[in-house]
Order: structure tokens, then C-alpha cells, then sequence
């Protein structure tokens, strides 16, 4: 299985609360918040697609959208 | 169809403090609805009143925001004039063992064909922080400045007694495990009780200094235990995570269709 690559870390700024529950389990550290206390993807390029941030997010603000699979 | 096209986007940014777990558990309940694939037309959530009730305005579900603890009520009456629909009753710990402590012992006693979701945060949320019948001894709250010296209620124990045919509990830290059982729940036939522990960092965590949303996530893991596991067996004082109950029983509505049946003798 080839390893998933991120397209974008869509973070919707007007739902976020920045309670930080993103930025705390993130395994790679690609979050942090920013001076309003919103999600920011600071580190985009060490996201490993896991969805930790996307499924635990409260907020429901934070969708990982994968590139998709070239080879099939 | 994405997670985003079951909500009343409308509504957002939802009216849950920062960093509260409910949300957590939209976002779980969501994901499973999606992942079985059930149309939004074919699903029925009633909610009662509180911090965890306002999930039903929320979903883009056939919904009914009913009386404080009397969703199980509400859902009741709606499965027996409607069968074929799933029915969801996402409650809070207050609204679902205190306030309609009985409906839920008795829709779990009819094993009748409803998932009933406790949002187990230990408070009463919404009107400032009172004490539940889940908060347990030796807890801060507003109406306990000095501790509680109530027992809580073991949901699991409760419903597994009282007759519930599915039983299982996780936390808002287990969100994928919450979508498993949430999925196997609703297809499960018979009543079906989900217990997910989720914070209340504004309230709870607060009083009783267990620190900001993310530390109350991260203490799910420490204080609980997969089921059968190594963890859970060499500290039994930790909270049993798993599928307590999954069994077979007789189902409510089928019942009742029999029973028609019979009485008529056959005559349509």
C-alpha cells in the first residue's frame, strides 16, 4: 500500500473553538494554534493522514482531504 | 456522502463550549451513520433537554426535541407507529438516569428496537454545574461545595440488569471505538445502550481541576481499559471499555405485530 499524501487540511476558521484537542493529539505536531486560538496547519508537509484531528475534533472543523491514489 | 451533508450547517458553529466532548460525539455518531450508509430520510432522532439534547437540532435527521428525560418516551411511541425506522436517542447522564431514569429502565426491559446514546460528562452542564446521579462520591459541584456523598449509577450494570440486549461503553479519547459500536448498536436488533464518557471541561473539569479539554481526553485513556485486556486485569479499579452485552431477545414491535395478529384471529 502506498503512503497516503496529503492534499489539504481543510480547517474551517468560523466553526473552530480552538480548544486545542487537535493540536494536543496530532502524533506528527502539523498543528497549532494561532493568536485568535484557531487550528492552523503550521507543518503540512509531516501530516501522515491519520484523521486523529479530523475525528476527534468537537468542532467537526477539520477535514484531511487525501490526493488521490495516482496508480489505479 | 461526507460527514458534512448530515448536518444543518445552518446552525453552526454549534453552541457547545469549546473543547466539549458532545461534539466529539456528533462527530462519531455522524461518521457511523455514514459509514452504514442509512439514509438521513430513514432515521429518527428524539433528545430530551440539556447540553447533549441539542444534538438533535443539529443532525439533518427526522428530529424531536422533547421533555426532559422523556425521549425514550417519544421514541417509543414513534417505533411502534413507525418500525421500519431507526430510531437514535443521544441523552445526557442527567436527562437519561435521573430525570427519565425510569423510561430508560423500562425501554431497556421491552428490548424494544431503539440505540440509546448516554453522554455521560457527570454534570448537569447546561444549568450550571449540579451534581448527577453519575457524578460519583467525592465530587465538586455547585450544588456539592463541600463534595458529593452520593454513589453514581454503573450505566453498563444498569442497563445490562434492567434487560438492554447491547450494551457497550467507550469515550470521546476512543472516537474510532465509539464508531464501531455506534455502527454495531444501530444494526443491532433490540434495545441498544451506548455509554461514551465525554468531557465537560467548562463545568466538571473546572471544579474538579482535572485541567483543560485535551488533559480531560488524554485522562480517558489512563483511567480505562479495553475489556479482556492485560491493563484491565492487573488494575480492576479502572473503567471496563468494550461490548458488555451483544445477545439475541425477543423484539418489542414483533411482539406487538403478534399479538395483533392473534387478536384478530387471522382477519385483516
Amino acid at each position: 500500500m502506498a503512503k497516503k499524501k496529503l492534499k489539504e487540511l481543510v480547517i474551517n476558521r468560523d466553526w473552530c473553538k480552538g480548544c486545542g484537542i487537535c493540536v494536543a493529539f496530532c502524533p506528527k505536531k502539523v498543528l497549532e494554534l494561532d493568536k485568535e486560538d484557531k487550528s492552523v496547519a503550521v507543518r503540512p508537509q509531516d501530516c501522515i493522514c491519520c484523521k486523529l484531528c479530523e475525528i476527534r475534533c468537537p468542532d467537526l472543523a477539520i477535514e484531511v482531504v487525501i490526493e488521490p491514489d495516482k496508480e489505479k | 456522502m461526507a460527514i458534512k451533508d448530515y448536518l444543518r450547517q445552518r446552525f453552526f458553529p454549534h453552541m457547545w463550549c469549546p473543547g466539549c466532548g458532545h461534539g466529539t460525539v456528533l462527530n462519531s455518531l455522524l461518521r457511523a451513520v455514514e459509514e452504514l450508509g442509512i439514509e438521513k430520510n430513514d432515521i429518527v432522532m428524539t433528545s430530551g433537554i440539556g447540553c447533549s439534547a441539542r444534538i438533535s437540532g443539529y443532525v439533518d435527521f427526522h428530529s424531536l426535541h422533547s421533555l426532559h428525560g422523556r425521549a425514550l418516551a417519544f421514541a417509543t411511541g414513534v417505533k411502534l407507529s413507525q418500525p421500519k425506522l431507526k430510531l437514535l436517542v443521544p441523552m445526557g447522564d442527567g436527562d437519561a438516569l435521573a430525570i427519565g431514569g425510569n423510561h430508560f429502565i423500562h425501554a431497556a426491559r421491552r428490548n424494544i428496537d431503539i440505540t440509546a446514546i448516554v453522554m455521560n460528562n457527570k454534570i448537569y452542564g447546561m444549568t450550571g454545574g449540579q451534581y448527577s446521579p453519575l457524578s460519583g462520591v467525592g465530587k465538586k459541584a455547585t450544588t456539592a461545595p463541600y463534595l458529593t456523598i452520593d454513589n453514581d449509577f454503573d450505566v453498563v450494570e444498569l442497563a445490562k440488569a434492567a434487560g438492554a440486549t447491547f450494551v457497550a461503553r467507550t469515550t470521546t479519547f476512543h472516537a474510532t471505538e465509539a464508531t464501531d459500536f455506534l455502527k454495531k448498536a444501530i444494526m443491532h436488533k433490540g434495545f441498544s445502550v451506548v455509554e461514551i464518557l465525554s468531557q465537560c471541561p467548562t463545568h466538571y473539569g473546572r471544579k474538579n481541576k482535572e485541567g483543560d479539554a485535551p488533559q480531560m481526553v488524554a485522562n480517558y485513556d489512563k483511567i480505562t481499559a479495553r475489556l479482556g485486556s492485560k491493563k484491565l486485569e492487573e488494575n480492576p479499579a479502572l473503567i471496563g471499555r468494550g461490548i458488555f452485552v451483544d445477545r439475541q431477545a425477543p423484539e418489542y414491535c414483533e411482539e406487538y405485530d403478534k399479538i395483533i395478529e392473534y387478536a384478530m384471529k387471522g382477519r385483516k
